[in-house]
């Protein structure tokens, strides 16, 4: 049907004046889009299941924007990662930087597997779920510089990003899962439909907290959906040396669980639709294993290479890389061509410079901004500060 | 002469059972309420419904002098507070439409309304539901709000403690009760890390409207793992609002400001005033009744020197200050110039921990000169080391004619024995001798 549109379009132009030929000719090179297949279903890996008869389909559909739109984001959090990998070894960027790169299939799937009117809780790897719940990069990287520009005006930093239904960026390990299993039972509560979405990693997996979170999430039949994103090493310490299991999708006992390719967005995201079905429809928590892999160390002050091999790092990047392995499904299903995504490459480093040279150049938060904000909603006090006389202001 | 010459030793720890207590109707109620704890006959103008007194009595001069007796005796406890109770005690008038209330009845109170008022309003905590809650504060509410909003955990603190803090991120305001704050280092980091430092780390955009509430500091007979003080723990950190009531309407009203606040609020109870009955107002009774947090309040109004305390020592400074005046007063009747001045304390309840309201103090302590700071927990970096420090470092130092004393906990863990119990916490006397020693009498 576009074909023909493009074909009468282009016999309609001929009849026109030559010097308005040269327009058509323009506008009928831009619709080539009609060339490119407008949707796919892909073979996705089947996941392994834990008190489950059966898990999410095999099979995924990917429409051409929806194929886009995932690139786009991944490729996003990606250049917006290495971007503060460069700016923290300017040190523009200090304290805590811990880098996503590598894991971006798991935010771009569960992203686009939840509503925005769902929640969302995640432990201090949080710049790609920052950015997928809504935080320009711009905001992003000023909260790393610290400046005022900031998500949260230079005073949280890179583990302490919030958004609207996004607690964060949290600092203690494990902690964020209580807090997510209590979201949930605000959405039961309100009675809105709504789930929460509780992120840890294979290190936190072995806090208590989690296994007291787990039963109370089950007992009250919380919409939670706990996901243990499996980077295979929490910190310096590997699963192996870490965990008696490393099944952590087994971990809940008796809350089902699901294992699944964390490297391959559409399996995130058929498996995170799946568990969102099933807390939805009343019957209580889910746990989901993301196996996935992160380039960069723990943190930027690990080097990331005393406990793995460089040879390691490498297999996962030219074999698994999750944003590579999107690009050659959509081209090899003629969905997009080379160029659209050299096209979308350039726009996000553009974007990513651009939000760069904001957060390098925006002003640092005015001192008068120390003391505010300790209480919400609160008249103003007096805060002590380093000596008797020093008396500053605190506003809400 | 007064009748009870002998009475500093009742006024000091005897067991009384308090006024109007009523039988609980079953057993296992029996066996959490009668704990043996010192129980206090109320601070409040009914000295003459006191048991001692035999009813019945016939209308006579005898009956009326006793009941002046005890008016005056009132008056020097509470000081300027009995200007009223004399006006009421009206030896042929009705009584006032104030009443009798428990602590327990008046934290009840406070929940019951604020659960009705607002239903974002929730409870949760080991036994607050079916069980009626460990020390019968919850008595009824799940009976009348239901599973929803009275909800019974497991016995995982640090698991509730951050469900509560998530379910305030997410909008509700809820009331977490910790079975004993001992419990709650448990889940500290949840009140430290998760609530109160959580509006700041996100410049404003995370708010975490929740109450931790629960029994702090001594009971008796519980030892040492049952028996900290953690007002000075929770009130080092900011972003948390620290709270320690001492009578019935500090209770109420100091709860339903904390349910009403929008910030983490740590409500530090105290297990041994649950069954002490209190007067409350007409006032203090009513639905929208509310203490401001952050203000102290003068308990009892004096000229000689300050007395700053919080939550049940509130008490035993006023017991202080009665046995001080009575004794100035006897010299006084015994004869005509007195060689022991008579010692006139001001008590100050603090209410509110953090912040703490230093200008009460500095105020009063420009009046008295004299100031001795009286609480339950250690002596180390504790609520006392901190008025201190404020007093020293504030315009007030210049008034003092003495340093500050502080009244403490003995520095050791709590021993179990009654004895050992009983020398580790301020006692009357401790007071009375601190008092005289900062006033150099």
């Amino acid at each position: 049907m576009r074909n023909a549109i493009t074909v009468c379009f282009r016999l309609k132009i001929d009849t026109l004046p030559k010097k308005n030929q040269t327009l058509s000719l323009k506008v009928v090179v831009s619709r080539s889009f009609a060339d490119f297949t407008p949707q796919a279903t892909f073979d996705i890996k089947k996941c392994d299941l834990h008190r489950l008869e059966e898990g999410p389909p095999l099979k995924a559909e990917l429409t051409r924007d929806q194929g886009l739109q995932y690139y786009r984001t991944m490729q996003t959090v990606r250049r917006m990662e290495l971007k503060a990998d460069q700016l923290y070894k300017q040190k523009i960027i200090r304290g805590f930087c811990h880098l996503y790169d590598g894991q971006e299939a798991c935010a771009a799937g569960i992203e686009a597997s939840i509503n925005p009117t769902d929640h969302l809780i995640t432990a201090y790897r949080a710049h790609g779920y920052t950015y997928t719940r809504g935080v320009s990069i711009k905001e992003i990287l000023a909260e790393l510089t610290g400046r005022k520009g900031g998500v949260a005006k230079g005073k949280g930093g890179s583990m302490h990003m919030y958004a609207p239904h996004f607690y964060g960026g949290n600092g203690i390990v494990g902690a964020q899962v209580p807090l997510g299993a209590g979201i949930a039972l605000a959405c039961q509560y309100q009675g809105n439909n709504q789930l929460c979405v509780t992120l840890y990693g294979d290190g936190a997996a072995n806090q208590g907290q989690l296994f007291e979170s787990f039963n109370m999430a089950a007992l009250w039949k919380l919409p939670c959906i706990f996901i243990c994103e499996n980077n295979k090493y929490g910190m310096g310490t590997s699963v192996e040396r870490a965990s008696a299991s490393i099944d952590y999708y087994k971990r809940g006992d008796f809350i089902p669980g699901i294992r699944v390719d964390g490297m391959d967005v559409l399996c995130v995201r058929e498996a995170t639709k799946f568990a969102a079905d099933h807390c939805r429809s009343g019957k209580g928590p889910i746990v989901m294993e993301l196996q996935t892999y992160r380039y960069h160390g723990h943190s930027m002050s690990d080097p990331g290479v005393s406990y793995r091999t460089r040879e390691e790092i490498q297999e996962v990047r030219t074999k698994s890389d999750p944003i590579s392995m999107l690009k050659e499904r959509m081209l090899s299903n003629n969905m997009a061509s080379v160029e659209e995504f050299k096209e979308i490459d350039v726009d996000i480093r553009k974007q990513v410079e651009e939000a760069a040279q904001f957060a390098t150049s925006d002003p640092e938060p005015p001192l008068e901004d120390l003391c505010n904000h300790i209480f919400y909603n609160n008249p103003p006090l007096e805060v002590r500060g380093t000596n008797p006389w020093s008396k500053l202001k605190s506003v809400s | 002469m007064l009748p009870y010459s002998g009475s500093v030793s009742l006024v000091s720890s005897f067991l009384f059972p308090p006024l109007q207590f009523v039988p609980p109707p079953n057993r296992s109620d029996w066996l959490c309420v009668v704990t043996p704890s010192v129980r206090r006959v109320t601070r409040s103008s009914d000295w003459s419904k006191s048991r001692r007194f035999p009813t019945g009595l016939a209308h006579s001069p005898a009956e009326d002098s006793l009941k002046m007796a005890a008016s005056l005796r009132c008056f020097l406890r509470s000081g300027k507070k009995a200007v009223s109770a004399l006006g009421q005690r009206e030896f042929h008038r009705s009584a006032p439409a104030a009443a009798q209330v428990t602590v327990r009845d008046a934290l009840n109170q406070a929940m019951d309304e604020e659960l009705e008022r607002d239903e974002r309003v929730f409870l949760l905590g080991e036994e607050v539901a079916q069980y009626d809650g460990a020390y019968k504060v919850s008595r009824g509410l799940w009976k009348k709000y239901g599973d929803k909003r009275i909800i019974d955990t497991p016995i995982s603190e640090m698991g509730f403690a951050g469900i509560a803090v998530g379910a305030a991120m997410a909008g509700l305001r809820p009331i977490c009760e910790f079975m004993t704050f001992n419990f709650s280092m448990q889940a500290i980091d949840q009140v430290i890390n998760s609530a109160a430092k959580t509006c700041y780390m996100s410049a404003g955009l995370q708010a975490v409207p929740i109450v931790f509430r629960g029994p702090n500091g001594a009971s008796a007979g519980v030892a040492a793992q049952h028996s900290q003080c953690f007002a000075a723990w929770y009130a080092h950190c900011p972003g948390l609002k620290v709270v320690s009531p001492w009578n019935s309407e500090d209770a109420k009203g100091l709860l339903k400001s904390s349910i009403r606040d929008d910030n983490p609020v740590v409500f530090l109870e105290n297990e041994l005033l649950y069954g002490v009955p209190f007067e409350m107002s007409e006032e203090a009774q009513s639905k929208d009744f509310t203490i401001p947090i952050g203000k102290a309040k003068v308990e009892r109004a004096g000229s000689h020197i300050t007395l700053v305390s919080h939550s049940r020592y509130v008490g035993h400074c006023l017991d202080a200050a009665a046995v001080l005046a009575k004794e100035g007063i006897e010299c006084e009747l015994k004869l005509s110039r007195s060689p022991l001045p008579v010692v006139v304390l001001q008590v100050i309840n603090l209410r509110t921990i953090r912040p703490m309201d230093v200008e009460s103090i500095e105020a009063s302590v420009m009046k008295t000169n004299h100031l001795v700071t009286v609480e339950g927990g250690w002596p180390q970096f504790g609520v006392g080391a901190e008025i201190c420090a404020r007093i020293m470092e504030g315009s007030a130092f210049n008034y003092l004619d003495s340093p500050v004393t502080r009244v403490t906990g003995v520095d050791i863990p709590m021993p179990y024995a009654k004895i050992l119990e009983d020398h580790s916490l301020p006692q009357i006397k401790d007071i009375i001798f601190s008092v005289k020693k900062t006033l150099n009498v």
